[in-house]
């Protein structure tokens, strides 16, 4: 019978932590105890305390908190944050502590030989007491410096985590580590308790905090691996992003959507399709904030709502520039087509940045989404976690059928790439370039469409101009080359060709037909 | 001399138990001369008294009275250490603290 369930493999309990069932492939094995390990901040207590409250509130599974470290009002005052009422809890015998946080003053003297007898009394009395199906022991290192003798503490550690397996618990216990990347404890004591080893970490990386979770180590059964970011969020506690879990299974619509603009709609072959990322490039002042709002007056129009997200201007100076297309956000606003929420990068982490999106999207949910700029979040974060975030947020929005514009500002006035195209070139569908070009001591204008994935597009760079009315497309620049290398060189540079730029194809051709008569 | 109050916290009849009692018995007939009450509270059937008292480790002696509340983990196997724990000084051999 024994031999049977194991060859059944191990079962495994869903958390309920969001994101972290999706890296374990199922949660925490069923019945067996896992370390999570981690220096000190690296939210070990929080995910203790998570695993019980989640516990709780989703699959009304009770639980035992064991504490050496802080006091059980500590621990409940810290939590509240995270809206967990574990002192309700408690008086509903849903939540019960072990409290074996050290007592002010005096040490106890020791002499002659102990056990920790006492210790696992009063967690299977609390066990039993609420009925628990999930303990968590939170911290282990804590215990070692209660007690000098270390090898009597390790035995005894022993003792209870095999006493927790008897009892069929899902034990998760927390142990420090003194450094990020080393050894896994201090106390070596992930020998006896860890069939599975969790580690998280909170590394500072180019002056950022980034906070990760690795699945270092699940016996007998399977789990994503690598480090995976997450976040821990008021009100919510630990959101963990599992980025190799999100499945590339999106499905794929055929139907277009307009750009708000006739003549890129046009350029694209009869406009966006419904599902697509679109990314619009270009240098400072070269019209994608312009691009933005016809896109989300594109939708609207349709009846679609829209969400904009602003990293660079606040929502008066949107709104006024908005009038200044004649495009009226504020009646979309009020029609609740249209929600506009302007933050700076630097409020928050990019993972925050990527949980509060996504609420944002499953409250609004919107059929379009506007980042304006995503290049304004390379700020905040490493180029690591930008890559990650974008892929997330791209999976995310692909999976929701949102059509997504992102805005990227080029390094420099005449073109070239910048951070975010070399990452997400290869996640969108279509790639539209604005570009400035010198011609004759004049700046123009020139746009093209680089990629549309799953159509025929034009592939002329055209010249467009900005009025009060919105952006107007053109006629190609013909006579340009190396537009979009930056440094643009004149292949004919006859006065016929620069009329021809200026006029426009149609009536260049007139003239030239007239000239034959 | 005021009464002094002890508790041994034990779990089950164990032979470290059973050592800690007879070590303290020994301690208290030799030292504290019918001045004193001694509980023994046996956890695995009183586990709420231990967790209100945060007892982790056993065998535990705690003294209550007189203050301050002073604690000794162990099978109480060294008598001088024990004494030193109860803030005692050990008689000596005429008899005189």
């Amino acid at each position: 019978m024994n031999i049977k369930k194991e060859q059944q493999g191990v079962e495994k309990l869903e958390t309920g932590i969001p994101g972290f069932d999706l890296i374990s492939t199922g949660g925490l094995p069923k019945g067996r105890t896992t370390l999570i390990s981690g220096t000190a901040g690296s939210a070990k207590t929080i995910f203790a305390a998570q695993f019980l409250a989640e516990g709780i509130t989703q699959a009304d599974e009770n639980g035992v908190f064991v504490t050496f470290e802080e006091s059980p009002n500590d621990i409940s005052r810290n939590m509240w944050g995270f809206n967990w009422d574990i002192q309700d809890w408690e008086t509903k015998r849903k939540w019960a502590f072990v409290d074996a946080s050290p007592e002010p003053g005096d040490g106890p003297l020791i002499t002659g030989s102990y056990d920790f007898g006492a210790l696992l009394a009063r967690i299977e009395y609390a066990i039993n007491k609420v009925g628990a199906k999930r303990i968590s022991i939170d911290s282990l290192g804590a215990i070692f410096s209660q007690f000098n003798d270390d090898g009597t503490v390790r035995a005894e550690l022993f003792r209870i985590a095999a006493a927790l397996r008897e009892m069929g618990i899902t034990a998760v216990v927390t142990a420090e580590r003194t450094h990020e990347y080393g050894e896994i404890a201090r106390y070596g004591v992930e020998e006896f308790v860890a069939d599975n080893v969790i580690i998280m970490r909170n590394v500072l990386d180019q002056e950022k905090r980034r906070r990760t979770l690795e699945i270092l180590k699940y016996r007998g059964t399977s789990h994503q691996k690598g480090e995976y970011p997450f976040s821990v969020i008021p009100g919510k506690g630990i959101v963990a992003i599992p980025l190799s879990g999100i499945e590339l299974a999106q499905k794929s619509s055929s139907i277009r959507i307009s750009s708000g603009n006739e003549e890129l709609d046009r350029m694209c072959g009869g406009g966006f399709f419904r599902d697509s990322v679109i990314l619009v490039s270009g240098a400072t002042g070269a019209g994608k904030t312009l691009m933005t709002a016809e896109f989300i007056q594109g939708g609207a129009t349709n009846g679609e709502q829209c969400l904009l997200l602003a990293f660079d201007a606040s929502r008066d100076q949107l709104l006024r520039n908005a009038s200044g297309w004649s495009i009226d956000f504020k009646g979309m606003e009020k029609d609740g087509k249209l929600k506009i929420v302007c933050q700076y990068p630097e409020t928050m982490s990019l993972e925050d940045h990527l949980i509060r999106t996504k609420e944002l999207v499953d409250e609004f949910k919107p059929k379009r989404l506007a980042v304006d700029s995503l290049s304004a979040l390379e700020r905040v974060s490493t180029i690591k976690s930008f890559r990650e975030f974008i892929l997330a947020l791209t999976a995310y929005v692909k999976d929701k059928e949102i059509a997504s514009f992102f805005t990227s500002t080029t390094p420099t006035l005449m073109g070239g790439t910048s951070i975010t195209e070399a990452h997400i070139s290869t996640i969108t569908d279509s790639i539209i370039l604005l570009r400035y070009v010198e011609m004759y001591g004049e700046m123009h204008r020139g746009i093209t469409v680089l990629k549309m994935r799953g159509s025929m597009h034009d592939k002329d760079i055209r010249e467009f101009n900005i009025d009060g009315q919105g952006l107007h497309i053109g006629s190609a620049l013909r006579n340009v080359n190396g537009i979009l290398t930056g440094t643009p060189t004149f292949a004919v540079p006859a006065e016929v060709e620069r009329i021809g730029a200026l006029f426009g194809e149609e009536e260049l051709l007139q003239r030239k037909n007239e000239q034959i008569v | 001399m005021n009464k002094m109050l002890l508790k041994l916290f034990i779990t089950g009849q164990t032979p470290k138990s059973e050592h800690a009692i007879a070590n303290l018995r020994a301690i208290c007939a030799g030292e504290l001369r019918g001045q004193y009450e001694l509980v023994i509270i046996d956890i695995l059937e009183h586990p709420q008294l231990a967790e209100d008292e945060k007892i982790l480790a056993t065998p535990t002696l705690t003294k209550e009275l007189p203050l301050p509340i002073r604690r000794i983990i162990g099978d109480l196997s060294d008598r001088e250490q024990v004494l030193l724990g109860l803030d005692l000084q050990p008689y000596d051999v005429e008899g005189r603290r």
